[in-house]
C-alpha cells in the first residue's frame, strides 16, 4: 500500500509538468528582456493578443541575459516558443542552426519573404535575413542621433535651434562649448567626447566610410577610411589633454541616473538612441535639448545614422512553432486606421508605449501625429536613410566588436599608433574568421 | 555477507545516493565531459565536433590569451602578498587582549559579508577620479609635491592596483583562520623566548610564524586558487568582460567567459579552464615545494 501510495507520487510529481493545460489551449512560453515599463508594454501586447483569439496563450517572462539563457535552453532541448533576442544574437545563433528559420511560415501567409519584409524599411528589413533566410522579426527598432543641450549652446554664443551638420563643426562647436576652471586649468564643461557613451564606438569606421569586410576578406586594417576615423578619436585626446579628459570623464554617474554627463549638462553633445527621451524625462524633465542626424564626415553623406533592433525568434526545438509564429506575427501586425490610443494595436501599441519608431513603413494616423516622443519623425526620417548602417552580418561579430572597443581604447588613451592597433585587429579578425568558415565547414555548413 | 549486512550496506548506499549522483551528474560528468568538448568544435548550439589538440594549439598563439594571463599573474603578485600582510597584522591585532575584542573581531570582518557586487559598487565611488573618497585624500598630499592622484579605474597602469586594493577589503575569511592559528600557538613558547630575552619582532618571526606556517601555507595556496579565478568584481567594476581600460583588466576567467557564451567556442572556452587547471596545480606545487622547508606541522 504505502509503496503504491510512493510511486503514484513520484509519478505525479515527475509528470506534472507534462499535463496538458486545463484551458485546452496552447500556452507559449515567450521569454523577453525588457522589465518596467517596457516589459509592461510588451505584457500589454501579450494581453491583446490573448484576448484576440480562443487558442493560444502566451505566457511573458521577463528574463535577465535573456541571450545566454535561450543558448543554454536551446542547447537543452528546452527552448521558449518565441525569445527576444538581440541584433548581434541572430547572426551568431542561425550560423549554429538555433532558430527556426520564418520563411516557410510567410509562405504559408501567402507572401514570398521578399514580400513580407517590404512591409520594413529597409534597413529594419535587412537584418531580418541572414544568408538568404529570415530568422527573425523585429520587435522594437531604434535609430540614433546626436543630441544637443540647447541651453549650453546658447550660453557658449551658439544658435541653439542650429545644431552641427559637418564634422568640422561639431569639432568646431565643441571647442566653444569646452570650458575649463580658469584657476587650475581643469575641464568643466566638454563640448562632445568620443568615448561618451562610446556604444558606437565600433561604427566609427562606417561613418567615416570604411568597410569592415569586402565580402571575402577582412579590411579593418587595409581601408584608410578606417584609419581616420580613429585618428579622429585622438584628436581629442591631443586637443583635450588625455589627464584632463579622464579626471573629468571619472566624475560621470551611471547612463540611467541623474549624473548622466549629458543630462547633468557636463556634455553638451552626444549621439544617443530614441530611448533617451525617456531617460531624460525621469531624470530631468526640464532638459532642453535637440536631435539630429549624426553630423556629415563628407560633403552629401547626410543622415547617417547607426540602426539597432529587437527581434523575435522561435528557437530551434520549440515546442510550438506554429503557434509561436501567430504571436510574432500579432506583434508585427497594426491598425492602419487607429484614430485613438485604444486603437493602437501589435507593433504601434509596443512602440508608442516604448516612445520609440516603428520599424514599419505605414503608420496609422494616431500613431503619426500623436506620438510621444517629441522628435519621433527625426528618428523615422533616419529609419529611411540610405545612409543607416547596422552591424555587418558576422557570425563572429561579438569578437570583431570586442577588438574593435580595443582600437577605439587604443586610439583614445594613445597607447600604440591606431596604424598598429588596426594591423593588429586586422590579424586577429582575420584568424577568427578563417576559423569560423572552417568550423562551419566542419559542422556541415557553407561559407557564410 | 549475511542478509543483515548485505541490507545495511544496501540501506547504507540508499542513504549515500544523494549524495553520490549528485557528485556524479553535477560535478563529476561536467568537470569529464569539459575535457572532452575542449578537444572538440563545440559551440553549445551544435554536437561538438573533434578536432584534437586544435584549441590548445591556438590558444599559444593567442596573443590576447597571454595578456589575460599575464593581467592575472601581475594581479595575483599584487594582491596576494598585500591581503597576506593585511590579514595576518589585523589577526595579530586582534589576538590582543583589549577590552570590546569580540566587537572589533565583528567589526574587521564584516566587509566579508558584504555581497560581492554591493562592495564592488562601493568601491567605484571610493575610486571615482573626480568625486571619490581615495583621491580626495590624496589630493591635497600630493598636492604638495605638485602632483595629481591617479585615475585609478580609468587608467591603464593604475587600475589592476586598484583592483588589488579594493580586494584587501575582504581579508576577514583569511583574517579569522589566521586567528584561529595564533589562537592555537602554545603560551609556553612566548614565556620561553620571553625569558631568553627575544624582542616583540624576534617572538613574531621565530615562534608565531613558523607555529602558524601551516594555516600561512593553506591562506597563500586558497589565495592562488581565488585570485587566478577572479571574475565578478571586475566585470562589475570595469563594466563587462572587455577588461577596460585597453585590455587592462582583462583577466583570465573574463576572457575565458567572452570566448565561451559571447563568442559561442564552448571548446576553447573548455581548453582555456582545463589549461587554468593546469597553471594552477603548477603553482600549488611549485609553492608547496618551495615553502616545504618552512612549514612545520605540529607532531
Amino acid at each position: 500500500m504505502t509503496r503504491s501510495v510512493i510511486c503514484v507520487a513520484v509519478s505525479v510529481f515527475l509528470c506534472g509538468g507534462c499535463r496538458p493545460p486545463a484551458d485546452g489551449k496552447v500556452h507559449i512560453r515567450y521569454w523577453e528582456k525588457w522589465t518596467g515599463a517596457e516589459g509592461a508594454a510588451m505584457q500589454e501586447v501579450v494581453d491583446r493578443f490573448n484576448e484576440s483569439q480562443q487558442h493560444i496563450v502566451v505566457e511573458y517572462l521577463a528574463t535577465s541575459s535573456v541571450d545566454r539563457k535561450t543558448l543554454i535552453a536551446t542547447a537543452g532541448g528546452d527552448p521558449p516558443d518565441v525569445a527576444g533576442l538581440y541584433l548581434q544574437n541572430v547572426f551568431s545563433f542561425a550560423d549554429c542552426a538555433a532558430l527556426t528559420p520564418l520563411d516557410d511560415f510567410i509562405r504559408k501567409e501567402g507572401e514570398t519573404p521578399a514580400q513580407w519584409l517590404q512591409r520594413y524599411y529597409k534597413v529594419f528589413a535587412a537584418m531580418c535575413t541572414y544568408r538568404g533566410t529570415v530568422w527573425a522579426l523585429p520587435s522594437t527598432p531604434a535609430t540614433t542621433a546626436l543630441h544637443w543641450n540647447k541651453r549650453l549652446f546658447r550660453e557658449a554664443g551658439l544658435d541653439p535651434e542650429r545644431p552641427p551638420r559637418t564634422l568640422e563643426e561639431l569639432d568646431a562647436f565643441a571647442e566653444k562649448l569646452t570650458k575649463r576652471d580658469p584657476k587650475t586649468g581643469a575641464i568643466t564643461q566638454l563640448g562632445f567626447l568620443p568615448q561618451e557613451p562610446g556604444w558606437w564606438s565600433w561604427a566609427f569606421p562606417a561613418w567615416f566610410g570604411g568597410r569592415y569586410w569586402d565580402g571575402t576578406n577582412i579590411t579593418i586594417g587595409t581601408d584608410p577610411h578606417n584609419l581616420a576615423a580613429y585618428q579622429w578619436v585622438s584628436s581629442y585626446t591631443k586637443k583635450y589633454g588625455l589627464d584632463q579628459i579622464r579626471a573629468f570623464s571619472s566624475g560621470f554617474g551611471n547612463f540611467a541616473s541623474p549624473q548622466n554627463p549629458f543630462m547633468s549638462g557636463k556634455i553638451a553633445m552626444v549621439i544617443q538612441g530614441v530611448w533617451m527621451d525617456n531617460f531624460i524625462n525621469q531624470f530631468a524633465p526640464g532638459l532642453e535639448y535637440g536631435v539630429a542626424p549624426w553630423p556629415a564626415v563628407y560633403p552629401g553623406e547626410d543622415n547617417f545614422t547607426v540602426a539597432d533592433c529587437d527581434f523575435l525568434v522561435i528557437p530551434h526545438g520549440a515546442k510550438h512553432p506554429r503557434a509561436a509564429w501567430e504571436f510574432i506575427k500579432y506583434v508585427s501586425s497594426i491598425n492602419p486606421h487607429a484614430k485613438s490610443e485604444a486603437e493602437l494595436q501589435g507593433m504601434e501599441l509596443l512602440c508608442y508605449r516604448q516612445k520609440k519608431i516603428s520599424p514599419l513603413r505605414q503608420w496609422s494616423p494616431f500613431f503619426e501625429q500623436h506620438h510621444p516622443h517629441r522628435y519621433i519623425q527625426v528618428f523615422r526620417q533616419l529609419a529611411q536613410s540610405p545612409n543607416a548602417i547596422f552591424i555587418p552580418k558576422f557570425g563572429i561579430w561579438e569578437e570583431y566588436r570586442r577588438e574593435l572597443n580595443s582600437v577605439f581604447e587604443n586610439a583614445r588613451l594613445l597607447i600604440i599608433p591606431n596604424a598598429q592597433a588596426l594591423a593588429f585587429c586586422q590579424r586577429r579578425v582575420s584568424a577568427s574568421w578563417q576559423w569560423h568558415c572552417e568550423s562551419l565547414a566542419r559542422h556541415g555548413g557553407g561559407h557564410p | 555477507m549475511t542478509i543483515r549486512e548485505r541490507r545495511h550496506l544496501r540501506n547504507g548506499l540508499l542513504f549515500c545516493a544523494p549524495w553520490l549522483i549528485g557528485l556524479g551528474v553535477f560535478t563529476a560528468y561536467p568537470v569529464l565531459a569539459s575535457l572532452f568538448y575542449s578537444f572538440c568544435d563545440y559551440s553549445v548550439l551544435q554536437s561538438p565536433v573533434w578536432c584534437g589538440t586544435e584549441n590548445y594549439r591556438q590558444m599559444l598563439s593567442d596573443t590576447v590569451f597571454w595578456l589575460s594571463l599575464k593581467n592575472t599573474l601581475v594581479f595575483a603578485l599584487l594582491s596576494l602578498p598585500a591581503g597576506t600582510i593585511v590579514a595576518l597584522a589585523l589577526a595579530v591585532l586582534l589576538n590582543t587582549e583589549v577590552r570590546g575584542m569580540p566587537m572589533f573581531r565583528t567589526i574587521f570582518y564584516l566587509p566579508s559579508i558584504v555581497p560581492m557586487v554591493a562592495s564592488a559598487m562601493l568601491w567605484m565611488w571610493i575610486f571615482n577620479g573626480q568625486f571619490g573618497l581615495l583621491n580626495c585624500a590624496l589630493h591635497p598630499v600630493l598636492g604638495v609635491f605638485g602632483l595629481q592622484p591617479p585615475g585609478w579605474l580609468g587608467d591603464p597602469t593604475w587600475a589592476k592596483p586598484a583592483l588589488a586594493l579594493m580586494s584587501i577589503w575582504g581579508v576577514g575569511n583569511s583574517m579569522v583562520i589566521y586567528l584561529a592559528g595564533l589562537q592555537n600557538v602554545p603560551k609556553e613558547l612566548y614565556e620561553a623566548s620571553e625569558i631568553d630575552g627575544a624582542s616583540t619582532w624576534r617572538r613574531f618571526w621565530h615562534v608565531t610564524l613558523p607555529m602558524i606556517s601551516p594555516v600561512l601555507y593553506f591562506n597563500l595556496i586558497m589565495g592562488i586558487i581565488g585570485t587566478l579565478q577572479v571574475f565578478a568584481t571586475v566585470f562589475v567594476m570595469t563594466g563587462g568582460a572587455e577588461g577596460n581600460p585597453a585590455r587592462s583588466t582583462l583577466f583570465y576567467a573574463l576572457y575565458l567567459f567572452s570566448v565561451a557564451f559571447y563568442d559561442l567556442r564552448m571548446g576553447y572556452g573548455c581548453a582555456m579552464a582545463w589549461m587554468l587547471f593546469v597553471i594552477i596545480i603548477v603553482l600549488t606545487v611549485t609553492a608547496t615545494k618551495l615553502t616545504e622547508k618552512r612549514v612545520h606541522y605540529a607532531t
